[in-house]
């Protein structure tokens, strides 16, 4: 360990970090999946904070020099006290913070919790989920007193938070998880410095337009008549899936993907965030669904929107934390 | 400790003078020819109804409203032609299957349904358009100020929890 940080203090490499918050861990599997291309960013970086894959101690986190990490890639929002504390530690000691994935970007899954108090999560958790059995109705404190001395564990936030809620940001790599060759071709760009100027609004490792256009399904240009779930009905392949009825999110969600789960026949559920110029993924998904429906009156129109399921948790399944109202009241 | 950092979910007590303000999305050709109808007519309606003309309805993106209440609107209201009176054929079709589409997450968001209002509103019908100020701004009153820039910043958006860096 110590061994690692001391080869990494003078050998003119560059340090990069990766750190995961509020997310699966399915963001450092991703910049895995750069495969071969692992070796050469070894060659030309070290790897100073990575606790996916590596043993370091937020100690030697304090310990290094402010700045002394080139990029830190930060994969998750901001559900408790510790992954801000964190954010914080690492925005100070990065020269580059980067926000990497949808939840560092836009909150991602964790950040539809918005749509729930504390009470209710903690509920759920702790009371009422059939497979727990908690007869004391114990619920984690943020301090208990034990025989150790007092016991301090992170304070869980009413909210969700992305990190450019909490720090300031580089730059922002969107995607659940990135796509590898998008990501590849970020940092290839990082080293050699062809990024663009600094801007925590500055989205890299994707594309301005949505995902329509990279999708590779025909478009007969007919409206919605009915609203149909993936597990409803078989898909035509090769034709659009919203004009199937199939609520897939491809108009209001940026491209970089490669279209990879409309290829798959499955409709595409918005990992991406919304598309450029765009703050609100799911208003622009409104705005876009609403123009495609084949409803001649207001009662059809009703009748047809009612068989949506869960629209907030369809239209803001990964942009929650980013969207306008950030979650329920 | 947890407890100073969770916001109660209590209803807002009408702060002494506040007065609600409502945004009033309006199509150029019918809907804000008619509240003009209802200037004219010398008709009387609250003053708490901040007007924006667009030349359509259907040019009404949902993202404007959802931007209204973030940035501490009280209530929207959108009006446009009534359905076939479209000055552009087919706007108010697409404003028909958006609004109650947008209404329905609004309402999953927690923003009471009477806090926005779609209604058709035509050239000549100023006095619909003034008793339709009058009972809007009569129901956001009684549901009082919706405050969502507050509500989001004692969250932590925007600035996080805690404003002391850590490792200092």
């Amino acid at each position: 360990m110590s061994e690692k940080t001391d080869k990494a203090g003078g050998n003119g490499k560059l340090k990069i970090g990766m750190y995961w918050a509020a997310s699966c861990g399915g963001c450092d599997i991703s910049l895995l999946e750069i495969g071969p291309h692992i070796l050469e960013l070894i060659e030309v970086a070290d790897v100073v904070l990575w606790p996916c894959a590596a043993d370091f101690k937020y100690q030697d986190v304090v310990n290094y020099p402010d700045q002394f990490i080139d990029v830190c890639f930060f994969n998750g929002g901001v559900r408790n006290s510790e992954q801000e504390e964190i954010a914080r530690l690492l925005r100070r000691k990065s020269k580059t913070l980067i926000a990497y994935g949808a939840c560092a970007t836009d909150g991602g899954i964790p950040a539809l919790a918005n749509t729930k108090t504390v009470e209710g999560i903690f509920a759920a958790s702790y009371h009422d989920c059939p497979s727990l059995d908690n007869p004391a109705h114990v619920e984690p404190q943020p301090i208990t007193q034990s025989e150790y001395g007092e016991l301090e564990i992170p304070r869980f936030y009413p909210q969700v938070l992305r990190l450019s809620d909490v720090v300031e940001v580089d730059y922002q790599i969107p995607g659940c998880p990135p796509q590898a060759e998008r990501v590849w071709e970020a940092i290839l760009a990082l080293v050699g410095g062809q990024l663009p100027a600094r801007n925590s609004a500055v989205k890299v490792a994707c594309f301005d337009k949505s995902v329509c256009d990279e999708c590779p399904r025909e478009k007969r240009k007919v409206k919605i008549k009915e609203f149909k779930r993936p597990h409803e009905a078989m898909a035509e392949a090769g034709w659009c899936l919203l004009e199937q009825g199939f609520i897939c999110m491809g108009p209001a969600t940026r491209s970089g993907c490669g279209a990879l789960c409309v290829k798959a026949n499955l409709p595409c559920r918005g990992c991406y965030g919304p598309s450029g110029e765009v703050q609100d993924q799911g208003a622009a998904m409104i705005g876009a669904l609403g123009s495609i429906l084949d409803a001649s009156t207001e009662e059809r129109a009703r009748e047809m929107i009612d068989h949506i399921v869960d629209p907030v948790g369809t239209f803001y399944r990964f942009t929650m934390a980013s969207s306008d109202l950030k979650g329920r009241r | 400790m947890a407890e100073a950092h969770i916001v109660q979910q209590e209803v807002t007590p009408a702060a002494v003078g506040w007065e609600p303000r409502i945004i009033a999305f309006l199509c150029y050709w019918c809907s804000y020819t008619g509240a003009d109808a209802a200037g004219t007519a010398r008709l009387k309606y609250p003053p708490n109804v901040d007007i924006i003309r667009v030349m359509c309805s259907g040019r009404i993106d949902p993202e404007l409203i959802t931007t209204a209440f973030a940035h501490g609107a009280d209530g929207v209201m959108v009006c446009g032609c009534h359905i076939g009176d479209c000055h552009y054929i087919s706007g108010n079709h697409k404003t028909m299957a958006r609004m109650p589409l947008l209404k329905r997450t609004l309402v999953d968001l927690g923003i009471e349904p009477d806090r926005f209002v779609h209604e058709w509103v035509s050239a000549a019908e100023g006095e619909k358009f003034a008793r339709l100020v009058r009972e809007v701004t009569e129901r956001v009153r009684r549901l009082g100020p919706l405050g969502w820039p507050q509500r989001m910043r004692e969250r932590g958006v925007g600035c996080g929890m805690s404003l002391e860096p850590w490792g200092a």
